[in-house]
């Protein structure tokens, strides 16, 4: 192991002192197979403990180390120092207001979640007695890449739509919905369409795919949306052409 | 929140993109080969025409002839936003009536033959 000096640029604000967001650099020396958010912490310890950003478990599972490096969204966790060349940018997520420094202010994505109710809601409320809701290796395997979602918003970040219309509810609360549509023991499809097959929800995305480039689970939030599209449109046809058919 | 009405749009514009990525190629490849004086005779001006005439093969060309169409159309519309055209409205009439126009004609034309 061998240490050398890293430059980072991180965007600094504090809201009660600054009137506008601005870069500081670090001169920062760190272990040659480290990552990003390791700087971050050497950075906090050793020179500027006013430093503040999210980050809880290091490995890629809590989703709260999103931010922009080198104008990408990616989890610092993830992102190896050796990778990139020269100064290394920081900022927060892009398409979030900040918090303070690399803190963004998540209100609005923790709503758009909350109204795809991402949550089992059972066809059948069944008492305890009468067994397990089973499930077969198939009927998992159409869901479960999609349960992969850390909630880590590199998505919202890397989507354009959302960046412009911020109304639309994004990659990963639709994906989310989807998982459950997708789940055999779920019944709430209904309910999660008065939300997602609107023109805010699903129709506001135009494919450009950025959020499945971004992914750091490789849940391929685009495809998501895509079937989402396809079930949607069907249903808008079985609405308008077969009125008597009963869903 | 009411539910949208985009999927008349969305609908053709997935269909007719399926559809291109599998003629279209198909199209390019064997007018490549006519055009190098190679016709083979599958495609020979008598077939084609009986093809044309036979109502399953106006019905044909009819659907990828104006699917193909909403299918650009749509797309178009998409990029020319993507791209900072941010005259929706009007982009969507021009592409839109375009696609319209080219299916109207494949119909009149298609009915001639």
């Amino acid at each position: 192991m061998s240490e050398r000096v890293y430059q980072l640029e991180v965007l600094r604000y504090h809201p009660e002192t600054d009137s506008e967001p601005h870069f500081q650099r670090y001169s920062v020396s760190c272990e040659e197979e480290w990552v990003v958010l390791d700087a971050l912490n050497r950075i906090k310890e050793t020179i500027d403990p006013t430093l503040s950003y999210r980050w809880s478990c290091h490995m890629a599972v809590c989703g709260s180390c999103g931010m922009m490096i080198n104008g990408e969204p990616m989890l610092a966790c993830k992102s190896f120092l050796r990778d990139y060349q020269g100064v290394i940018r920081v900022e927060p997520l892009a398409h979030f207001p900040i918090e303070r420094d690399l803190v963004t202010v998540i209100d609005d994505f923790m709503d758009k979640f909350k109204r795809v109710k991402p949550y089992l809601i059972p066809k059948h409320e069944k008492p305890v007695s009468e067994g397990e809701y089973l499930q077969s290796p198939a009927q998992l395997k159409k869901f479960k890449q999609y349960t992969m979602c850390i909630n880590c918003m590199l998505c919202y970040a890397a989507c354009p739509e959302y960046g412009l219309i911020p109304k639309f509810l994004g990659p990963a609360a639709i994906s989310m919905a989807h998982r459950y549509n997708q789940d055999s023991r779920d019944g709430g499809r209904d309910e999660r369409q008065e939300e997602i097959a609107t023109t805010e929800g699903v129709w506001e995305c135009s494919f450009v795919g950025a959020c499945s480039e971004v992914c750091p689970e490789h849940v391929d939030p685009a495809s998501a949306l895509q079937q989402v599209k396809i079930k949607s449109t069907v249903d808008w046809y079985k609405e308008h052409l077969m009125p008597w058919v009963k869903k | 929140m009411a539910k949208s009405n985009k999927p008349i749009i969305w609908g053709t514009f997935a269909a007719g993109g399926t559809l291109s990525a599998f003629v279209t190629p198909v199209l390019i490849l064997l007018t490549l080969l006519v055009a190098l004086g190679h016709t083979p005779e599958m495609l020979a001006y008598a077939r084609l025409h009986a093809f044309a005439a036979h109502w399953f093969g106006k019905l044909s060309l009819f659907a990828v002839i104006s699917l193909s169409l909403w299918g650009a159309a749509h797309r178009l519309r998409i990029t020319c936003y993507d791209f900072g055209i941010r005259a929706d409205t009007l982009v969507a009439t021009i592409v839109y009536l375009v696609a319209a126009f080219g299916s109207v004609a494949a119909i009149v034309y298609l009915s001639r033959i």
